[in-house]
């Protein structure tokens, strides 16, 4: 049986018919990882521990009652998520041989679902990139194009899911890490509302940012995903105190009257133009659904990425001092005393990403800098906030593109301290505000940086950008679109 | 562009040691970003709040209760060094 590619919801029918087992079915996509492992989207692969939760949900399927949506469904998560008994690495050295003692709050909702986990996935060190290519492990490969990169941080789920290696995955996002890649390999990937999910045992990046969501082959998974891992958390202040909406039953494809502002400033020089041409048509066809199309300006767009190259590092600096060499992690044998425990620990642990993001935090929080960069940088953050505040008072939703370009050559971002700050440089702002917001594939375009062996070109993105907790109306936007489209059921040839 | 001494400075504050091609590394990599951010210094913020929570919450609490979550030995067993269920660390002084 071909299961690669089947939505949730054709798996969750196999099932619950007894069409095929989930054992059955685990050892179909754990086979898949096998002949595919040159994508190196896994860190980590877990087939006993696969088996054996499917073989539980096998179980639970055959007693009665009704089944729960992800029960005996394999997925995979970024290695950044704590997986209690199975190594947790987040990309980096310093986590190496790491064993998590307990569970992410979402990983826990998904044991309490049955779903079956069959592996951890690759990402940029510490969730540090944007290409995939900071990982300890290193980079994971876009599907589409083996030369290119499948975008970062959630480098190893997307090249995972849009090889068909495992149906869904989750990810996480601090400035661009789920869309970014989700549009690079044709994928959906949903970022949610700040605190809409739970960050408890996620691995902190920067915590006024992170937001937990996931990647798959349509909206429709991304909203029934949406409602199991979604909810307010004892264990995370930050969670939501508002109750979960029932995102996939009330999924609607009736768009009609919809406001979508399209923002000038994220149609910025310097981008493909085949890029450009591609998210309009995106957009254009909205209208033709019966949305109206308003012209909105965020003028303070282009002021994001370098708010955020403050906050992000500053945050950085601050989550990573736990990595001590002393409690967990990697730990120096060439200490004299405890200050080299810490510094030649750190120093051997962490790759060059982390270090600059460590120190460029430190400077600027240090003694006489901190009013000047990081009060200054969190009230220009105000500025962008208000900002969408505004334009939410006349739109439903903004469209835009997900990216600058589509998919670059792996080894672009290596040398270049910015990279990030530019590929990100259209999911930023919104990160900041706190928005929700999906890519879903708009098509695909040749690149600008040489050939690719992939016939139709490489897949573009439409990012669709929502109000705090308006993830139904994103959800909605991007389900109309994909009811009315097959750009999200075009898979590579790998 | 930062000087050898800023670099190395900030490196001890985060406690990271550098090999001397680091350091030479980071005062071209952290002054990039530095230049990068200057822009920031004219924007206008006067009356502005920093944003602190960006949904609004406020003193979120919960019952200060202690939960065992019996898993000592698990969290224990992560470290590289203990002796008589504490943390082994070096010398101090």
């Amino acid at each position: 049986m071909n299961l690669e590619y089947l939505s949730l919801t054709e798996l969750r029918a196999l099932l619950d018919s007894k069409k095929i087992s989930s054992v059955e079915m685990t050892r179909h996509f754990l086979e898949r990882v096998k002949k595919h492992s040159d994508l190196n989207a896994f860190i980590t692969v877990c087939e006993e521990e696969a088996l054996k939760q499917a073989q539980e949900a096998d179980d639970f399927i055959a007693s009665p009652g009704e089944n729960p949506f992800l029960c005996g469904i394999p997925y995979a998560a970024k290695d950044m998520f704590l997986t209690k008994g199975i190594r947790t690495t987040a990309g980096s050295k310093i986590l190496d041989n790491y064993i998590p003692p307990y569970d992410a709050t979402v990983i826990k909702k998904l044991k309490d679902q049955k779903a079956v986990l069959i592996g951890k996935t690759n990402l940029d060190q510490f969730a540090h990139g944007s290409s995939g290519e900071t990982s300890a492990f290193g980079p994971a490969k876009n599907p589409w194009d083996k030369t290119r990169m499948p975008g970062g941080s959630s480098s190893g789920s997307v090249s995972a899911v849009s090889a068909g290696l495992v149906p869904w995955a989750t990810a996480t996002e601090t400035g661009g890490s789920i869309r970014v890649p989700a549009a690079f390999t044709g994928l959906s990937g949903w970022k949610p509302t700040y605190g809409r999910v739970s960050r408890y045992g996620v691995i902190a990046m920067s915590s006024s940012l992170d937001s937990i969501g996931a990647v798959a082959n349509s909206v429709e998974e991304l909203a029934g995903i949406a409602g199991v891992v979604s909810g307010r958390d004892e264990q995370d202040s930050t969670t939501g105190q508002g109750d979960v909406p029932n995102y996939a039953p009330s999924l609607s494809k009736d768009i009609k009257g919809l406001k979508v502002g399209v923002p000038k400033e994220y149609f910025i020089d310097g981008m493909d133009t085949s890029v450009k041409e591609r998210v309009f048509e995106g957009i254009k066809q909205l209208e033709k659904m019966g949305a109206e199309l308003v012209d909105v300006s965020l003028p303070n767009t282009k002021y994001g990425s370098m708010v955020y190259a403050i906050i992000c590092p500053s945050e950085v600096s601050s989550n990573l001092v736990r990595y001590d060499g002393i409690r967990y992690g990697h730990t120096t044998k060439e200490a004299k005393n405890l200050y080299e425990v810490y510094a030649k620990s750190r120093a051997e642990g962490f790759g060059n990403e982390a270090k600059r993001r460590i120190m460029t935090g430190t400077y600027v929080l240090s003694a006489g800098f901190f009013d000047a960069y990081y009060k200054k940088a969190q009230k220009v953050r105000r500025l962008i906030v208000n900002e969408f505040n505004e334009v939410f008072k006349r739109v439903d939703v903004l469209a835009c593109p997900s990216t600058p370009s589509v998919a670059q050559k792996l080894g672009k971002a290596a040398e270049d301290p910015l990279f990030g700050y530019i590929t990100d440089q259209l999911n930023i702002p919104g990160s900041l505000a706190g928005l929700p917001a999906l890519s879903i594939p708009c098509g695909f375009c040749k690149p600008s940086d040489g050939e690719t062996p992939s016939m139709d070109g490489l897949p573009v993105g439409l990012q669709i950008i929502g109000p705090q907790w308006g993830e139904q109306k994103v959800f909605n936007v991007g389900y109309a679109y994909q009811q009315a489209t097959d750009w999200h059921r075009k898979h590579p040839s790998i | 562009m930062l000087t050898r001494e800023e670099v190395i400075k900030i490196a001890q504050l985060a406690r990271i040691e550098l090999s001397e091609q680091e350091v030479e590394k980071f005062q071209k990599e952290l002054s990039t970003i530095l230049d990068y951010v200057e822009e920031l210094k004219q924007v206008d913020v006067t009356g502005l709040e920093e944003v602190a929570q960006v949904t609004g919450l406020v003193n979120v609490q919960r019952a200060d209760i202690v939960v065992d979550h019996g898993n000592r030995e698990e969290i224990f067993s992560q470290a590289p060094e203990m002796k008589d269920g504490y943390f082994k660390v070096k010398a101090i002084l």
